[in-house]
């Protein structure tokens, strides 16, 4: 089925090429980033993980989210999800696919990474996010894989697969809660120290990804025969509905009890993020313009009418994606490490290098679904064209 | 029995992964020879070491220099010059910022400003050797919470993990920044995590911590576990603070302030 | 055959990648190693032997220095009793370095012959290095 990738309009190799130029451009950077060190980052002794980091933080979030695809359609029969749970099942790989870059581009040793196996660890969080993170990749492309190839012939998948696709569901929900424990189990770190931190990133998890497939579906039906169609597109709406819905709740929940139980420590980051702390606040409009897209989105999703119209839903979508994005793949990080363990403020902001990898990483992402995206819709187009799409 | 053309591709992509894999084995596998390992027998043995810091020997500036070049010498420790590359073993912050639950601003004069000496806490129950995924960073059997440079991979896990701000990284080569290079001990190379190892080398050597012998007292060091040691009966007769210890990981490191009168 | 382009392309790409490490090294005249004993404290000893057999450092040096790191690093052995009972310490940069000061001689040249670049000296500061300080 891969062969269908190879052949596409010229817009289609357009694309293909520029995404490679970007690549190539962000891997020259990281040659040199190879060559000087993680020092080429913004990163520092205090704030000591960054936009690498948060990027594989919110991108699990993006994978696991494929999950609120597969639990209507295989769990409670939700036909309309048919034709595009293939198109969440292929975002999670592109999002595992990102996570381990951005590990990789985040690891001051890579040529080690291999130690990982050599001396596991099961007392690491670590050890446990690689096993969820690895499973997880490979179960999405033998399900999703497999589903499409029984598809285009027309068939009913393989029983073995059955199995798969419900394990597929606890696994998902794994990635996300493992990866919220690296954070939760810090003694030292009141900012992430929160019984909800699991939640709360699944509550964002199931609002951005869910947005992002809304803006692929809608970019999918403008650019090829395949339409995803409107149910689905509306139920997916509902979806983001009500996690973003969440999301903001479990935000409001641990402003709460840092500032009514007022223990400095838990409040600081807080400061820091929103009003700044000792005079400074690089991240303050970077939080605030995450806070206005949230609300602003929330008002668009929840009422019907606005939610209903594609164009208005479509911008809620970017809105939140933006939101969550900034809220997750920055604020939550750096938010952890100000103040330091001193109670002393170290600012971060990405250096150039750092943002050219991180583009150049996306990149490969973007490729990466692409390239599974084009499968998928072709083998989608041949069976409107030869009219036996059955779904 | 047929076998289609896919099938076999499969198969021997499978099998070519698992000689690799087995090749790799061998390669790793030691030599059976009669050899043995064993610790010095000059070396100082504890159960669980332990420092205890007297801030009321520390006066002058210089008593807190001489420490910590003595350390930053010895274990050949970068100077940098800035804060975003800093790398330090030993170091030095005020009362309100290293003890931030017990601060307090009606405290006898000169508390809240009074400088402590920080190093690694060698917690009893180290939260950066839970979290590490290498087993890079591990408690030794005396309790020094030791950092192996080889096996690091970087991914600083341990550095989110100390409560304590005790570990640095290596974000790019440090030989260059090491003003005096000490020949008998080993740099570090970029893209590892370092960190205090109360002088582990010169533990096996029969000599104690380098920044406790030029303290001129300030800094005592000993076996937590026996009652006679000399950490134990300082303990004993002063009140003493240890950083964060509502956090649980039983740092090894204790701080007398004291006051004028016991000076 | 369908396709015999593409798959001759393949194969080429292939042939290419698999044959990278000859043709990098190619022209470059690498002397054959002949890696020196004469440093000034090897001359002084009696008899000039490792801590194990010349045959088994030549062979397995790689294998014994990862095991010596772990014993003296992880476990606090830093004594080595070797299969001739001697006992020596173990210390990569006071020990071995000690006697093979001569890092030029003994230690590149069958790395740069066998295109091995160890990473030791990223951190174990070299002989030649040390004696430059005061």
């Amino acid at each position: 089925m891969l062969e269908k990738a190879l052949t596409g309009s010229r817009r289609y190799w357009g694309w293909i090429f520029f995404l490679l130029a970007v690549i190539g451009v962000g891997f020259i950077f990281y040659l040199r980033q190879f060559a000087y060190g993680l020092g080429i980052t913004g990163m520092s002794r205090d704030v000591s993980w960054g936009l690498y980091i948060g990027q594989f933080t919110f991108l699990v979030g993006v994978a696991a989210s494929a999950v609120m695809l597969v639990i209507p359609y295989y769990l409670h029969d939700f036909k309309k999800f048919g034709k595009i749970v293939i198109l969440g099942e292929f975002l999670a790989v592109a999002a595992v696919v990102m996570c381990m870059l951005f590990i990789m581009a985040d690891m001051g040793q890579p040529m080690r990474v291999m130690n990982l196996v050599l001396h596991p660890s099961p007392k690491s969080i670590m050890f446990w996010d690689a096993i969820v993170l690895n499973g997880y990749l490979l179960l999405n492309i033998v399900i999703g894989w497999n589903t499409l190839e029984a598809d285009r012939k027309e068939v009913p998948p393989p029983t073995w697969l059955k199995p798969l696709i419900y394990l597929s569901i606890p696994w998902a929900i794994s990635i996300h809660t493992v990866t919220a424990f690296l954070y939760a189990g810090l003694p030292g770190r009141p900012f992430w120290l929160s019984a909800i931190m699991a939640a709360r990133f699944l509550a964002s998890a199931f609002a951005a990804g869910p947005a992002l497939l809304i803006i692929l579906a809608l970019i999918v039906r403008k650019l090829t025969k395949f339409d995803p169609g409107k149910e689905p597109i509306q139920a997916l709406g509902k979806i983001v509905t009500y996690a973003i819905i969440a999301s903001t709740f479990f935000l409001g929940l641990e402003v709460f009890t840092a500032f009514y139980s007022k223990i400095p420590g838990h409040m600081a980051s807080f400061q820091y993020l929103y009003a700044g702390l000792d005079g400074v606040g690089k991240l303050v409009p970077m939080m605030w313009l995450s806070t206005i897209l949230a609300v602003v989105a929330i008002i668009l999703l929840v009422n019907p009418n606005t939610r209903k119209n594609e164009s208005i839903l479509a911008f809620a979508c970017v809105a939140a994606f933006i939101s969550l994005w900034i809220d997750k793949g920055l604020g939550l990080i750096v938010g952890g490490f100000v103040p330091n363990p001193f109670e002393r403020v170290t600012e971060y902001w990405p250096t150039l290098p750092e943002t050219v990898i991180t583009i150049g990483v996306w990149a490969i992402g973007l490729l990466v679904l692409t390239v599974l995206y084009k499968v998928a819709i072709s083998i989608r187009e041949a069976q409107i064209e030869s009219g036996s799409n059955t779904h | 029995m047929s076998i289609s053309r896919r099938d076999f591709l499969k198969l021997a992509g499978i099998s070519s992964l698992g000689i690799g894999f087995s090749a790799t084995d061998l390669l790793w596998k030691n030599r059976a020879e009669a050899v043995e390992y064993m610790s010095s027998p000059k070396g100082l043995t504890a159960k669980r070491w332990a420092m205890v810091v007297d801030l009321r020997k520390f006066k002058t500036e210089e008593d807190y220099k001489r420490v910590i070049d003595a350390c930053h010498y010895i274990h050949n420790v970068p100077d940098f010059g800035n804060l975003k590359d800093e790398v330090k073993w030993i170091w030095t912050d005020t009362f309100e910022h290293v003890f931030p639950f017990q601060k307090n601003e009606y405290l006898p004069e000169g508390v809240q400003e009074k400088k402590a000496v920080l190093f690694c806490n060698h917690c009893d129950n180290p939260p950066c050797v839970r979290v590490c995924p290498t087993q890079a960073t591990f408690k030794r059997k005396d309790g020094i919470v030791a950092q192996d440079y080889h096996r690091c991979i970087g991914c600083r896990f341990c550095m989110a993990a100390c409560p304590f701000g005790s570990r640095s990284f290596n974000w790019r080569d440090p030989r260059p920044f090491i003003k005096r290079l000490y020949p008998k001990f080993p740099t570090r190379t970029k893209g590892v995590v370092e960190k205090c190892n109360f002088c582990v080398e010169r533990l096996a050597k029969g000599l104690g911590p380098k920044c406790v012998e030029v303290s001129n007292g300030g800094l005592i060091f000993g076996d937590l576990s026996d009652p006679e040691s000399e950490v134990r009966k300082i303990l004993s007769k002063h009140y003493s603070l240890r950083r964060k210890a509502e956090l649980g990981t039983r740092p090894s490191v204790f701080y007398i302030i004291g006051g004028d009168e016991d000076a | 055959m369908y396709d015999a382009g593409k798959i001759l392309l393949g194969l080429i790409i292939f042939l290419a990648f698999a044959t990278f490490p000859f043709y990098t090294n190619m022209g470059k005249a690498v002397a054959k190693p002949d890696p020196k004993l004469d440093t000034p404290v090897i001359q002084q000893m009696k008899v000039k032997q490792c801590v194990e057999s010349k045959e088994f450092m030549r062979a397995e040096h790689m294998q014994l220095l990862n095991h010596w790191r772990d014993a003296a690093l992880r476990r606090g052995e830093r004594l080595y009793k070797g299969s001739d009972g001697r006992i020596t310490e173990i210390s990569f940069q006071n020990q071995c370095l000690r006697c093979h000061s001569n890092k030029k001689k003994f230690c590149d040249e069958c790395h740069s012959y066998a295109a091995v670049k160890p990473y030791c000296w990223d951190c174990h500061i070299a002989p030649k290095e040390a004696k430059n300080e005061h």
